[in-house]
């Protein structure tokens, strides 16, 4: 510990503070611009100048290490004048436009103006115009504002992991700009509008939307991936302008993926597949608007009939990973009320085996902030850059640090991590591959291995893994037996995965021999949620595949797109169309859903009801409305007590969400009870027979859920490209295709555009799913038949 | 050349050769007869003698070397700051960025001498048990570039270079870097973020390069001349280097001298030598026109007006006492046909154009001096201009990342303050005080085009 | 994009830092490529950023700071003059004067014919041998007086 004094007040901060961090903890301000704390230092702007005694000029607070017994003046006449002229230097260049400015009431340079300018200007000479750049669908630029306090750049460099911007030219006519015009592409770009200290970066979709002094700000939690971020809500005459990172170190740290900062503009969609604001019934083939209690008695005695007719086995609920517990929880309740186990969460998941085989919850095997402290990370089958931009940022700045990250998929995406080694293989490799890692790590600490290994390795007939991809495996096994902490991480591919259960045993097997922890990197909001709200098979039911391969009488379909949302969008759009009556609980129409459904009930978005969401780690995050909601929209955790109550279901008189949470959970917990990987070993499948042309599929980062689906600006991102079918040179030449040649893809002859990928594995198409044009492809694995058109 | 080779020089004893500026056929740096001069022997006396690393640094101190690259940092004890004892590369890199205007005595090192510099920087890398060496030349001399890559060839042909040196088991390597345009470099921090290949923009100190440098290692950055003159130091000894000189002012040094003399030219003079003397030397003013100011240490040193300059001695102490500042030796002369007001507006000219643009007191202070003076000089200047001047330009000074943000405040203040009148004039009369026709005088290439006037 | 022989060239430069250090010869690499190709298009950056595996905007950085390197097409001969103070002192702008009058063309300007273009440089370190000219961005020319000029504008043709 080291002790110094910042006007006069005494404090003990740890061995290399800064002076900017020893002022920061002890309450004092010092003005700044550059200064980021999760940034490196650049000292650049000057503003943090402070006195130090016994030094004769201003020091840079933010870069001056405290040494014992230091004296620091933020104050003094030096201080101050130090700060005023940085100030005035600031200033003579800029355009002063604040009343037309965005950044307008939250801008550092605004707020410290009024403090430290106030001198007539006396630079009268002409000021410097800086040209405005494109950078894309989400950040707004306004250049002249720039004071090159090169936050941005830094972020991009050192958060994001790609230099998309850089600092061109030099001396005053320095430009903060991407190479060529590009836009920004990263999926977490967003940060640098909360980054600019000034108005020269700024929200596009918010651009003049309102003055941040009109609007209302609500605590909140994202409702995308797993991670479930902390937001600050912006609303305005009751709609949802502005979406800003609430800071939860534990959790998001500062940042939002631009997912998270930008979807909030599907809650403001209209139009044929926008906000569904009004109860629909259809009746002879067309739709009606009908009043609440008529669209609720008709969805009420559609099930009952149904389940009175057919059985209740004949029921089936689809239940978005993206619902909140309460949701789900009263979902699950009400099938169950009606006799059937029928209803699952797990939309995309294909391989349903180790159901009832678990100890407890699934879910990350530590805590998010545990991540970073890992030495050894295993990543397996997981888009990490896109399915979860900030465990991906998390890992960056860890590999950073010296931690080893090593990866297994089936795409060689660029994570922008420091990588200590990479194996690509055909979907139907990866267990082997995987197996091929836990033999290394076994034979290196000599520990037994089961009969089925035997067939791993180069001399086996069920693993096709290539010789590269062993001599990778085993530099990774060396990697994580040398390592101190080490982690297994299985994604969303590795969870969407027909042989799931295997590599997750796989995962097992190594974390016991390693010593390490291992976890899923949840799908969506609620992947653990679900389990602990039992809105999956608890007694035998069908579970997500089962519901779509076995067609049911009556669906209810809450929060999800099964088209988009399932592991097979065609098979569930066909079980859907078959049905009897399908009641769709949503907040947004669609065209499919006009077409399979009889009945829409408008729900609230997470923005319009109460609720809560399990992060990946098990925490707890329940949340308030930040709006009304909108027309007739009601939250959907009511609608589903309505419907208990008219099916005369008992336990159905909840007043709150609150109540509905705290009677899932037996109160609010910080952490849910019963989160425990473990499964019973059982046999592993790795068989790799697949002949023919293996399909990846990607959920893109845009597509993943309704929300994102519909918020314009998320839609005109590169992120949301049309899908091409993407293979190596090798398949283009077996197919006589080039590139960006039209190919026809399954059996229903698909027609998309061929795209050359290098980082796809042999005999392979990459195709992402959740997507219009790719739907009648079906399930998510597998192989497809592709031909030149 | 009498007078120079009566002082007994160190560095420029090998250049006094026909052919010597004619880069085509000058043969003299070459290897053999850098080695007929003695070359290499300090090397080899090291190796011979086996002294270690503390003798060679001691010997440094000693000599009272103080660093040629403008700011006088004593040798001796910025090699004593590299840490010992560490594991991984530690790096020496020379500073042949040379943009300070006026100074080019660097150039005439690598030119006619770039064994003398390879040899320094091998004695530096045995000194602080470096790995490796670069050598950093500023891009507008590049056919010295691609000369001294011929002599690193030489070099590590002889022996001089790589693994192993001369049996003694020292390896060390040595390349060069070739710089592009950017005065900013010859900062050490910009230097090394340039190696880098990154644009060069100085880095905050603390950490000092001495702990992380190059690629975040230990590195110690010396300027050209320095370097040149530790062969000497280790074939003759620190004390003798010493003499050379005066106390606390070791050695000879090279003046570059500028302007408006006879005989433009690098001068190698004992520290402590009259001005007066090196005007001399210069074959005195030209067109026997009078003083009227020096910049005695390259254009980021404060002007002196003639008669103040013409009293003091050519070292760091002298100098500073004077004023001003001894910096990189190079000395531009000024006669009355200059107007002080143009001469300025060119120097903050340089130092608005070479702003890297990093921090907010130089990227903007520099643009907001130079326009001032631009106004002023075109007949646009207010009263009120010359304290605007003053107070922005030490407004500028002891806030900035780097010394570009003095070096560029500096001329400003000194020019203001002992050539006042001629701004006042300027600002009172929307016109110089030195007449144009005067002015065009002073211009050997006019005079030339007048007198056989072409077109 | 460059030819068999540059590239040979810029992996000599990067044999010269530390094996992960390939960035360290961006600047030699770009002076290459402008030698070349005879100026620095924005493809020509991108390629040499992707050949030496660092970020384009990285090199775009290095490309833009340093100001011998050319982002616009130069004519055939490309003259830079030191008009810094000291060479100014003994002609330096004087220089510039004759040859922007011989041509015909101002600083940043290129002769219809495309063989010269002018830039204004800065100190050269050469302040002794004023005036002070850069042909091509490698050659130096010293002591330029209206007949030297006038001979080095003749050997350009
Ligand atoms: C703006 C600026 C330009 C500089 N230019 C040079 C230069 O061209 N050559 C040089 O040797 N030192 C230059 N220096 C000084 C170097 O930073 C450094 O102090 C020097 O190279 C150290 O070498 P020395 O100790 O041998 O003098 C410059 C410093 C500044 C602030
Ligand atoms: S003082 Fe000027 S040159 Fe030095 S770092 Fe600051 S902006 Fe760059
Ligand atoms: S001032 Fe022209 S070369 Fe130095």
């Amino acid at each position: 510990m080291l002790e110094l004094e910042i006007d006069g007040k005494p404090l003990q901060v740890a061995e290399g503070s800064t002076v900017i961090e020893a002022a920061h903890a002890a309450g004092i301000t010092i003005p700044h611009f550059c200064y980021h704390k999760k940034l490196s230092i650049a000292a650049n702007c000057r503003m943090c100048l402070v006195q130090v005694e016994k030094v004769s000029k201003p020091m840079p607070a933010c870069a001056t290490p405290v040494a014992n017994g230091m004296k620091v003046f933020t104050h003094s006449e030096l201080a101050a004048k130090a700060q005023r002229d940085v100030m005035e230097f600031l200033l003579i260049n800029h355009p002063l436009d604040c009343p037309i400015c965005d950044q307008g009431g939250e801008c550092q340079l605004q707020d410290l103006a009024v403090g430290y300018g106030g001198t007539a200007a006396r630079f009268q000479e002409e000021k410097r115009v800086v040209p405005n750049k494109n950078f894309g669908p989400l950040v707004s630029s306004d250049m002249t504002r720039c004071i090159n306090c090169t936050r941005c750049v830094r972020f991009t460099q050192e958060i994001a992991g790609l230099m998309e911007l850089g600092q061109a030219f030099r001396g005053d006519r320095a430009e903060i700009m991407t190479f060529v015009e590009r836009t920004i592409d990263s999926e977490i770009s967003g940060n640098i509008i909360d980054l600019c200290p000034v108005g020269a970066l700024t929200s596009k979709p918010f651009r003049f939307a309102a003055r941040t002094w009109e609007l209302s700000r609500r605590k909140s939690v994202s409702p995308h991936d797993a991670l479930g971020s902390n937001l600050v809500v912006q609303v305005l005459h009751n709609q949802v302008k502005r979406v800003l990172p609430l800071e939860n170190e534990a959790i998001n740290e500062c940042w939002l993926s631009d997912k998270e900062r930008f979807s909030y503009e599907g809650l403001n969609s209209q139009g044929d597949d926008g906000r569904l604001v009004k109860p629909m019934v259809k009746q002879g083939g067309a739709w009606k608007e009908v009043d609440w209690n008529v669209a609720l008695d008709y969805a009420a005695h559609a099930l009952r009939d149904v389940a009175k007719n057919q059985g209740a086995d004949a029921l089936g609920a689809l239940v978005s990973p993206h619902a909140t517990l309460e949701e789900m929880a009263l979902a699950g309740k009400l099938l169950r009320g009606l006799g059937s186990d029928n209803i699952d969460f797990r939309l995309r998941q294909n391989d349903f085996s180790l159901d009832g085989q678990r100890n407890g919850t699934p879910w990350l095997g530590m805590k998010i902030a545990d991540i970073g402290a890992l030495d050894r990370v295993l990543v397996v089958g997981s888009f990490l850059r896109k399915d979860h931009p900030l465990i991906a940022q998390r890992l960056r700045q860890s590999a950073k640090k010296g931690a080893q990250i090593s990866v297994l998929h089936a795409a060689a995406d660029d994570l922008y991590i420091k990588l200590f080694a990479q194996a690509i293989a055909a979907p139907a490799q990866l267990p082997g591959l995987l197996a091929e890692v836990v033999k290394a790590v076994a034979q290196a600490r000599n520990a037994p291995l089961g009969a089925e290994f035997e067939k791993v390795g180069a001399g086996g007939t069920a693993s096709a893994v290539s010789t590269a991809n062993m001599e990778t495996a085993r530099k990774i096994a060396a990697s994580l037996v040398a390592g101190q902490n080490a982690g297994i991480l299985l994604g969303n591919f590795a969870q969407q995965h027909p042989q799931a259960a295997t590599l997750q045993r796989l995962a097992q097997q190594l974390a016991i021999l390693l010593g390490a922890k291992y976890g899923f990197i949840g799908e969506a909001a609620n992947s653990v949620g679900g389990h602990v709200a039992r809105a999956c098979p608890q007694q035998g039911g069908r579970n997500a595949a089962r519901l779509v391969a076995e067609p049911r009488k009556a669906y209810l379909v809450l929060g999800a797109e099964p088209e988009l949302d399932c592991a097979d969008g065609a098979a569930a759009l066909a079980a859907l169309k078959q049905a009897a009556s399908v009641i769709v609980l949503s907040p947004f129409k669609s065209a499919a859903a006009l077409e399979y459904a009889d009945c829409l009930l408008p729900v609230s978005p997470f923005t319009e009801t109460s609720g809560t969401f399990v992060n990946t780690e098990g925490r707890v995050q329940s949340f308030y409305a930040a709006a009304q909601p909108l027309g007739e929209t009601r939250p959907a955790w009511k609608v589903l007590r309505v419907l208990g109550n008219l099916l005369e279901q008992a336990g159905f008189d909840y007043e709150t969400s609150e109540q509905v949470r705290d009677e899932v959970l037996g109160g609010k917990p910080e952490f849910v009870a019963g989160l425990d990987n473990a499964v019973k070993a059982g046999a592993l499948d790795l068989s790799s027979s697949s002949s023919g042309i293996q399909r990846i599929a990607e959920v893109p980062i845009h597509f993943a859920d309704p929300l994102a689906r519909r918020a314009p600006s998320l839609q005109a991102t590169q992120d949301a490209a049309a899908p091409t079918v993407r293979m190596n040179a090798a398949l283009l030449a077996k197919l006589g295709i080039g590139d960006g040649q039209s190919v026809k893809v399954g059996a229903g002859g698909t027609a998309l555009i061929a795209q050359l990928d290098a980082g796809v594995p042999d005999d392979c198409v990459r195709i992402a799913a959740a997507h219009a044009s790719t739907v009648a492809l079906g399930p998510l694995s597998g192989c497809l038949q592709v031909e030149r058109a | 050349m009498a007078i120079l080779q009566a002082i007994n020089p160190t560095l420029t004893a090998g250049w006094h050769r026909p052919d010597a500026r004619d880069l085509t056929r000058d043969t003299g740096w070459r290897l053999k007869d850098y080695e007929a001069r003695d070359g290499y022997q300090a090397l080899r006396r090291l190796f011979g003698d086996k002294l270690t690393q503390d003798q060679v640094i001691a010997e440094v101190k000693a000599s009272a070397l103080r660093g040629r690259g403008g700011a006088g940092f004593p040798t001796g004890l910025k090699w004593s700051f590299m840490p010992k004892n560490c594991s991984g590369d530690k790096y020496i890199v020379c500073n042949t960025d040379e943009g300070e205007p006026g100074t080019f005595k660097d150039r005439d090192l690598i030119r006619l001498d770039p064994h003398a510099v390879i040899e320094g920087m091998i004695i530096a890398g045995f000194a602080m048990g470096a790995t490796r060496g670069y050598n950093y030349i500023h891009g507008e001399v590049f056919e010295l570039y691609q000369r001294f890559e011929e002599a690193i060839e030489e070099a590590r042909a002889a022996g001089y270079l790589g693994k192993n040196i001369l049996g003694s088991g020292f390896d060390f390597d040595l390349f060069a870097h070739q710089g592009w345009g950017a005065y900013i470099c010859g900062e050490e921090t910009a230097l090394l973020e340039s190696i880098e290949g990154k644009k060069g923009q100085p880095r905050y100190k603390p950490p000092f390069p001495a702990n992380v440098g190059l690629y975040g290692r230990p590195t110690t950055i010396n300027n050209t001349e320095s370097l040149a003159s530790i062969p000497y130091i280790l074939r003759r000894g620190g004390q003798a280097f010493l003499d050379l000189g005066k106390p606390n002012n070791g050695g000879t040094k090279l003046f570059s001298v500028s302007g408006h003399v006879n005989k433009p030219g690098n001068y190698e003079v004992p520290m402590g030598t009259p001005f007066a003397k090196l005007l001399e030397m210069c074959g005195g003013m030209r067109g026997g026109r009078k003083l009227k100011a020096v910049i005695p240490g390259g254009s980021s040193a404060p002007v002196l007006p003639g008669d103040v300059m013409m009293e003091c001695t050519l070292d760091y102490d002298s100098i500073a006492q004077a004023g001003s500042m001894l910096g990189s030796g190079a000395v531009i002369v000024m006669d009355e046909t200059v107007c002080m007001v143009k001469a300025l507006e060119r120097l903050s000219w340089f130092y608005y154009e070479e702003s890297c643009g990093q921090c907010t007191p130089c990227r903007e202070g520099t643009g907001w001096l130079y326009k001032v003076i631009h106004r002023i000089e075109h007949g646009r200047g207010r009263p009120e201009d010359l304290e605007l001047l003053d107070d922005v330009a030490k407004k500028i000074m002891g806030r900035t990342i780097c010394a570009l943000g003095d070096a560029a405040a500096l001329p400003v203040i000194s020019f203001v303050k002992h050539f006042r009148s001629e701004f006042e004039y300027h600002v009172e009369h929307k016109k110089c005080l030195v007449p144009l026709d005067v002015q065009k005088a002073g211009s050997t290439f006019h005079t030339r085009l007048m007198a056989g006037a072409t077109c | 994009m460059l030819s068999e022989a540059t590239l040979q060239s810029i992996d000599r430069e990067v044999a010269k830092y530390p094996a992960d250090q390939s960035q360290s010869a961006v600047m030699a690499a770009l002076r290459l490529a402008q030698a070349e190709r005879g100026w620095l298009a924005d493809e020509t950056i991108a390629f040499v950023a992707k050949y030496l595996g660092m970020p384009e905007m990285a090199a775009y950085e290095v490309a833009s700071f340093y100001n011998m390197y050319d982002r616009a097409p130069v004519g055939k001969h490309k003259i830079t003059v030191c008009t810094n103070l000291p060479c100014a002192l003994s002609g330096g702008v004087h220089a510039a004067d004759y040859l922007k009058q011989k041509l015909g063309i101002d600083f940043n300007e290129t002769t219809p014919d495309g063989r010269f273009t002018l830039k204004e440089g800065e100190c050269m370190g050469a302040c002794g041998d004023a005036p002070v000219m850069l042909v091509n961005s490698v050659h130096m020319r010293c002591f330029m007086t209206p007949e030297e000029i006038d001979r080095l504008l003749e050997e350009c043709k």
